[in-house]
């Protein structure tokens, strides 16, 4: 699909925030059209979360502008919602389970795409903060909307894990969707990445 | 329409406004109030059963008017903050918080201090008592609440909820109450409830209770006002009045 | 795939919620182990006379049954707020006002329903007199119900706040009054030999408004919090 056909999967318009009484970023107007892969970059503090939580609907105070959201919404951020005392398995099935009805073979093939094979039936407070954060990005090869918005999904990964990543991000823009990421490293990617710049001055 | 809407959505207008609104409703209001408490204490005839002692009505009976209707004041606000995301009605509502809790303490501090001629001790867990009570606990909840956010837009939020919560469950909790009451105790005690009051002990009383709503918008107003500078601290409007004034 | 359902996304957030209850049961305990203790102040306090206990016996079970739903619905979403399922459940392309339903029946299963079933033990320690047990298990189902319903009010406003636990209270309390009142009140009236029917009529009522208004409330108050 040709980049930006059609209707905007998500239009942001005008964006002021102000934390603390420092303006994080004005005016910032930009259009996530389909097969778009925009990352957004900032020191610590630029307001790279707190923009990825507006634009996912989290943040409904507080700021200013316009969020128009026309396509349902995968939204991955710092906290992993991986619970202790339920197993992988129990968490990836909760967490897909408000956007579709999957059936056990798929999760379990979800959990051994992102190297969970095994350890589907522990308690996921035994797991490292990575295999948590895998337990999360399991959910992108069960998600079927189109915009993803992930916030430092490399965090606590491994480098052969930001490979698979980076991987399940391009083959999903090349499929039509759409991906959000913030991210303080380069994007090993083969298409196109749209820089979004936060600091100070606003955004670029 | 809209124009007086969207002015009202804006800090200078707004504080602009509520200043030369001030400017007449204050001196007005200490003029009703002092007349108010000057014809209810020497130029009203005494009860007939209660003495003198009854004259502290003119101070009771507004302060617990107006603080029951100040929470119904702050509810609408919370509902408008809500609803069209007004900031204007979340300053009103945060600056009508204090002031209905301290009007409800004023009609409960009242309320003991006639207690003790009349039934001959200050507290008594009568209907009315114990519902402005538990007004002045919802009052304070909700300053309270305000007080824990520190992101104070979210604060006014929450305080909206609650306080939306709060008049949902005021005439439950004060139907309860009113039951509960004729449950344990002989309607014995009641001097308030059937006996009829004497017109020249009644306009005295009418104009108190205007008296403090003035009072209470002028209170509502100058909080608001505070609020609006507080929060507007950064900009420009704020700067150029802390500099040259007005 | 198939379409997701909402009857299945809410029995799945209820099995959830009971699941993730059920693998901590000595969390599951405490509320009950808290009403046997505070019970058990009551003697030692107003002195052990069975006439005097079973004068207050109504109003004791009631005060520490609330006082017990209370300390528990801190924890409803504090949980879920710090892991951050919070945020997905709010992203969900479901309906919150819903999903909230879920996380309250969980509450009132694990807290109001557990106290009321142990309830007629606690009764009988404090010489409430037998024929009045019913009426005491009947008025502490619905009046839990909706103690859950308006603490998790409380709760949803205050899960963003690290001290929520005391604020809590004073949020709520207030808005316990009437459940309390009419919910001790038809206990005494089972004592009195009087008919309960009327209370728990009312209590039912509460519980109807409760369900339909409290969530709402709720949903609102997650939103903020998650927002804050």
């Amino acid at each position: 699909m040709p980049s930006g056909a059609g209707a905007p999967l998500l239009a942001a318009s005008d964006l002021c925030l102000v934390r603390g009484g420092r303006e994080l970023f004005r005016d910032l107007s930009f259009d996530i059209h389909r097969g778009q892969l925009w990352q957004v970059e900032g020191a610590n503090g630029a307001g790279k979360t707190s923009l990825m939580r507006i634009l996912a609907g989290l943040s409904r105070y507080g700021f200013d502008g316009r969020v128009q959201r026309r396509a349902p919404l995968l939204y991955l951020g710092h906290h992993s919602a991986v619970k202790g005392l339920l197993t992988p398995r129990e968490n990836l099935a909760w967490h897909v389970s408000g956007a579709g009805d999957w059936s056990d073979a798929d999760i379990d093939d979800a959990l051994a795409r992102v190297g969970l094979c095994g350890y589907e039936d522990v308690a996921s407070h035994t797991l490292s903060a990575g295999q948590h954060r895998r337990v999360n990005l399991a959910r992108l090869y069960l998600c079927r909307a189109p915009l993803w918005l992930l916030d430092e999904p490399f965090t606590a990964i491994d480098r052969g894990g930001v490979g698979e990543l980076e991987a399940v991000m391009t083959a999903h823009v090349a499929g039509g969707g759409a991906v959000v990421v913030t991210s303080h490293q380069a994007l090993q990617v083969d298409c196109e990445v749209r820089s979004l710049r936060l600091g100070a001055g606003g955004a670029q | 329409m809209w124009s007086f809407l969207h002015k009202l959505g804006s800090p200078p207008w707004l504080y602009a406004i509520s200043g030369s609104i001030l400017r007449w409703l204050l001196p007005l209001t200490l003029l009703a109030l002092a007349a108010g408490v000057v014809w209810g204490l020497l130029f009203t005839p005494p009860d007939f059963r209660q003495g003198n002692s009854y004259r502290i009505i003119y101070i009771h009976v507004p302060a617990a008017v107006v603080a029951l209707a100040g929470y119904y004041v702050m509810a609408t606000a919370g509902a408008i903050s809500l609803i069209w995301r007004m900031k204007m009605a979340d300053v009103a509502m945060k600056a009508a918080a204090p002031v209905g809790a301290a009007l409800t303490f004023a009609a409960l501090f009242t309320g003991a201090v006639w207690g003790k001629p009349t039934w001959g001790t200050y507290w008594v867990w009568d209907a009315r008592i114990t519902s402005m009570l538990l007004l002045l606990f919802l009052y304070l909840g909700v300053v309270v609440l305000y007080e824990a956010y520190e992101n104070k837009e979210a604060a006014g939020k929450a305080c909206a909820v609650l306080s939306l919560v709060g008049t949902v469950n005021i005439p439950i909790i004060y139907k309860s109450v009113d039951w509960w009451y004729s449950l344990h105790q002989p309607a014995s005690i009641k001097f308030t409830g059937d006996s009829t009051i004497d017109p020249s002990m009644l306009y005295p009383l009418l104009l108190m209770i205007c008296a403090f709503y003035a009072l209470f918008t002028c209170c509502l107003l100058l909080n608001m006002r505070a609020e609006l500078l507080q929060r507007e601290a950064r900009t420009g409007w704020v700067r150029k009045l802390a500099r040259g004034g007005e | 795939m198939s379409a997701p359902s909402t009857t299945r996304f809410c029995l799945r957030l209820l099995r959830r919620q009971l699941v993730l209850a059920v693998r901590r049961p000595a969390e599951m305990g405490n509320p009950l182990l808290f009403f046997a203790m505070v019970v058990a102040l009551f003697p030692l306090g107003l002195g052990p006379a069975p006439e005097a206990l079973a004068g207050f016996a109504p109003g004791v079970l009631w005060i520490v049954a609330l006082l017990a739903s209370l300390l528990t619905s801190d924890n409803v979403f504090r949980g879920d707020f710090d892991d951050g399922s919070l945020e997905q459940l709010l992203l969900a392309p479901q309906p919150l006002y819903l999903g909230v339903l879920a996380y309250i029946g969980a509450h009132w299963l694990v807290s109001g329903l557990l106290l009321s079933l142990v309830s007629p033990l606690f009764a009988l320690m404090l010489n409430l007199p037998a024929a009045a047990i019913p009426a005491l298990v009947c008025s502490l189902l619905l009046g839990s119900a909706v103690l859950s319903l308006v603490g998790c009010i409380g709760a949803s406003l205050t899960v963003g706040l690290r001290r929520g636990g005391m604020l809590i209270s004073l949020l709520v309390l207030p808005l316990y009054v009437p459940v309390l009142i009419f919910g001790s009140a038809a206990v005494q009236a089972a004592v009195d030999g009087l008919p309960v029917a009327p209370y728990l009529a009312i209590l039912g009522a509460m519980v109807s408004l409760g369900i339909a208004l409290a969530p709402l409330a709720v949903a609102a108050g997650l939103r903020i919090s998650i927002d804050a």
